[in-house]
């Protein structure tokens, strides 16, 4: 049980932050479905950068937080790119957002092939991965509270904390406030004077590049290098835009949430159900909890009709200010 | 310049491509006066306030606030001149407070508890009630409105546009609003109030600028004009302002429903033990507070909802649980113009040859539809009702108000049917439209139908009604005649002060030559109590 739940914790970032990523985007009314190809693609970022800095230090030994510091910021960046195209589609030129999403899908994931296979070397990424995983010292030495608690990468942390930071800002500032007013009634927040577009604008931005801090993790902490795994990446991307129906767009409940569908991510190759069965189709059954779960989700809410739990009133629809 | 002109507007044109919305207008709102704009639908007056507001841009003219010229090209610069709209259509956060709705947009430091007190003190200086922790979604049409008011005094506005303001409110909140305006006025602040009811008008304005065509008419003061030449001015014609009541002879009854129950969407009872009946050849009028049951009434009518107690009969034989195609089968049609006007009965995007054959899609044999005949069915309405539109092939939805409505209720008369179920046909129509939907209904009367009509205007109903049932939460407080009524009456049962039935200690609603006997009605009820019963369990 307790490895259970370290491993949880320890895949939890991903789901975090594309979560986290993804509700800062729908807060602003706008459904982004091109998170998991923006995920790839802050996954390639991220490779990139760490190749460039190894490249440049030339065999030196790297140093921990410039090479975090600069994988982040190059994960953030091309993942941030990839949500401008969205947001230049969607908030400028008013294109539906579900098909400029789709198709930004396709293109992220093309693109992650094109800079991990041509750019990025393979060793440089081993390299770092031991650094992404270190974790404090002591941990082992904190029996089942370390093992679940402190035996992570430093992600895990910067996760949460981003989560948390996300939930005061939305709830307690005006910035935020004002970010949801957009995403509920734009027509009311232009009235007020609110400018809605540069809303729009930085919360896909800064959405789709929290959300690229996913494919980093995926990549440099949780594969630990991996040229094919932005198939995988992509198809867990749509799960955590299932968890942002299943949170009700809060991103408090994110983190638990994402611990939960990171459980239920790791339980089919868990020894717990190891030991129960070996046969593949019982596993696969449990990789469907996930998407069943949500439903679920997604029933209860609309059944309950609590105004409160309801996804923002103008999601997916853009703004014209002088349409009628 | 004089020190007196709050506002001044100069030759003002605007165009929406070919469309002329306005045209050299010409504007001025004194300090601490009460300015109407009249003006039919499409007169362009909602246009020439949204430029005042910085929604839209003149295309010419210019603007002078407090006699310096200004340019107005975002709402932040109209707040800056201290110039605040109230919208028609509220601009208001459902999920948000009251306080956050009027906290929004503004550059102070966000404190919930400050604003909450500040918005209390601005509500007991003009006489507002408000609880500034409400949600809006809880709220009724009244007290939005006051939110949206206080959001802009909050912003410390000196001009205040209302656009339509009365169109949602009672007889008795309107009142309320208008002791509210005048009040605002004694402090010194400006007001433009744009409304299509020309009592109110004459009520509350000290002058009055009328609109035609997008054109400026004239400016007169209330107290040198009367009603009559306010409208000639505005339509541009003389006409007359009596509504016609068409005189039959009743038929026996054609719709008759007994100790009806129905409850809302979240389950609450919506309407309750009402009993009325609509003879052939007679207007009934519903009188109400927005939201005391009318839409749950009409929906139920047409099949739409289910029914939880009593009985609906229409020619002596029980519609209830019949599909609502099979109840259109029958003659009776909907109508219900909610307040967007396009939410119920039209396809927005569809075209009017499309929304005619919404209805009559199935009474062509073979898998085609036969746009044919539904084109020739557009045609003749528009010629009929006057339909201002390009083509028959232009979507609903770019027509204006009063153009969607005649459609609406044009293809429900086209259908011939015997019961006509009618909610709001006139909201937000000016008075050549209203007076054209009146003389459909009246001539539909007058060839026998039974209408129901749920309205707002007690004055209207008055006029055109043979009868008037009053609803106060779902209960029915009694049916007068229109003729012998006064409106205050109606008021004092709509707010639920006065019940007839109580004080005359007599069941109203009950047909004497009923289709039924009392024994029938009896069978019948116990047997959709059945049905609901096996439908719950």
């Amino acid at each position: 049980m307790v490895s259970l739940l370290a491993s949880a914790i320890g895949f939890m970032p991903f789901f975090l932050f594309g979560c986290t990523g993804e509700i800062i985007t729908e807060k602003s009314g706008h459904l982004n479905l091109g998170i998991p190809g923006i995920i790839c693609a802050g996954g390639a970022g991220g490779c990139l950068a760490v190749s460039i800095y190894m490249n440049s230090i030339n065999g030196a030994t790297p140093n921990y937080i410039l090479l975090i510091l600069i994988s982040i910021i190059g994960a953030f960046l091309l993942a941030g790119l990839l949500g401008s195209i969205y947001a230049f589609l969607t908030v400028s030129l008013k294109c539906n957002q579900n098909i400029s999403g789709l198709a930004l899908t396709t293109f992220g994931t093309g693109l992650t092939q094109f800079v991990m296979k041509n750019f990025v070397d393979i060793n440089d990424i081993s390299t770092a991965s031991t650094l992404f995983k270190l974790n404090l010292p002591f941990a082992n030495s904190l029996g089942w509270f370390g093992e679940i608690f402190l035996s992570h990468g430093i992600l895990v942390y910067i996760a949460t904390a981003i989560a948390i930071i996300t939930a005061y800002v939305l709830n307690k500032t005006k910035i935020g406030l004002h970010l949801r007013a957009v995403g509920e009634n734009p027509a009311a927040a232009d009235a007020v004077g609110i400018k809605v577009d540069r809303y729009k604008y930085l919360a896909i931005l800064i959405g789709s590049g929290i959300a690229g801090l996913a494919g980093c993790f995926f990549i440099l902490d949780y594969i630990q290098g991996g040229y094919d795994s932005y198939y995988i990446m992509e198809s867990l991307g749509w799960l955590s835009i299932a968890l942002v129906i299943f949170t009700l767009w809060k991103p408090n409940f994110a983190i638990v949430g994402s611990i939960i569908f990171g459980a239920l991510y790791i339980l089919p190759n868990a020894n717990i159900v190891a030991s129960i069965t070996t046969q593949t189709a019982i596993k696969k059954v449990i990789e469907l909890i996930p998407y069943i779960v949500t439903i679920l989700v997604l029933l209860f809410i609309s059944i309950s009709g609590s105004k409160k739990a309801q996804p923002p009133a103008s999601l997916g629809v853009n703004y014209f200010r002088e349409e009628r | 310049m004089n020190n007196s002109v709050a506002l001044e507007l100069k030759n003002i044109t605007k165009t929406f491509g070919k469309v002329v919305a306005n045209k050299n207008v010409n504007l001025t709102l004194n300090k601490g006066e009460i300015l109407s704009i009249l003006g039919e639908n499409g007169s362009g007056k909602t246009t020439l306030m949204n430029m005042i507001s910085g929604i839209y841009y003149p295309d010419e003219g210019q603007i002078f606030i407090g006699g310096e010229e200004v340019i107005i090209s975002s709402p932040q610069d109209a707040f800056k001149y201290k110039i605040g709209m109230i919208h028609q259509h509220f601009k208001l956060v459902d999920v948000f407070t009251a306080a956050e709705n009027i906290v929004l947009g503004v550059n102070d430091k966000f404190n919930l508890k400050e604003v909450n007190s500040r918005v209390e003190e601005i509500a007991s200086k003009y006489g507002f009630e408000i609880d500034a922790k409400k949600y809006v979604y809880n709220m009724a049409v009244s007290e939005k409105q006051t939110v949206e008011i206080i959001k802009v005094l909050y912003r410390g506005a000196d001009i205040l546009i209302l656009d339509e303001p009365t169109a949602v409110l009672t007889p008795q909140e309107t009142q309320k609003l208008f002791d509210v305006l005048r009040k605002m006025r004694e402090d010194g602040k400006s007001i433009i109030i744009i409304t299509h009811k020309l009592n109110e008008v004459m009520e509350i304005s000290d002058r009055v600028s009328i609109l035609r065509k997008g054109e400026y008419v004239a400016t007169v003061d209330t107290k040198d004009t009367n009603e009559k030449e306010l409208t000639e001015m505005m339509v541009g014609k003389k006409i007359d302002l009596k509504i016609e009541r068409t005189e039959t002879d009743f038929d026996k009854p054609l719709l008759e429903i007994r100790n009806l129950s129905i409850n809302g969407d979240d389950g609450s009872r919506k309407i309750e033990d009402v009993s009325f009946y609509i003879r052939g050849g007679e207007i009934l009028g519903v009188a109400g507070i927005a939201g005391c049951g009318q839409k749950e009434l009409c929906e139920a009518i047409a099949g739409l909802r289910k029914i939880e107690n009593g009985a609906i009969c229409h020619k002596g034989e029980s519609i209830v649980g019949l599909p609502a195609k099979e109840i259109i089968d029958k003659g009776i049609s909907m109508s219900f113009i909610p307040e967007d006007r396009l939410g119920m009965g039209l396809a927005p995007n569809f075209s009017i040859t499309d929304n005619m054959m919404l209805k009559t899609y199935n009474d062509n044999k073979g898998p085609f539809v036969d746009r044919k005949t539904a084109r020739k069915n557009a045609e003749n309405l528009i010629k009929k009702l006057e339909i201002v539109t390009p083509s028959t092939e232009t979507p609903v939805r770019r027509l204006s108000g009063g153009n969607v409505q005649k459609v609406l209720v044009g293809r429900e008369i086209e259908s011939s049917p015997n019961v006509i179920v009618t909610a709001y046909p006139v909201r937000g129509l000016d008075i050549n439209s209203s007076y054209a939907i009146y003389n459909i209904l009246n001539d539909q009367k007058a060839n026998g139908t039974g209408i129901l009509f749920i309205g707002e205007d007690l004055d209207v109903m008055l006029a055109l009604c043979d009868k008037i049932m009053v609803l106060c939460h779902g209960k029915n407080m009694g049916i007068v005649h229109a003729k012998k009524t006064t409106k205050e009456e109606l008021g004092l049962m709509m707010t639920g002060s006065l019940d007839l039935a109580e004080v005359k200690n007599k069941e109203y609603g009950k047909a004497k030559d009923s289709h039924l006997t009392e024994k029938e009605w009896n069978e019948q009820q116990a047997e959709n109590e059945n049905k609901g019963g096996n439908d719950n369990g």
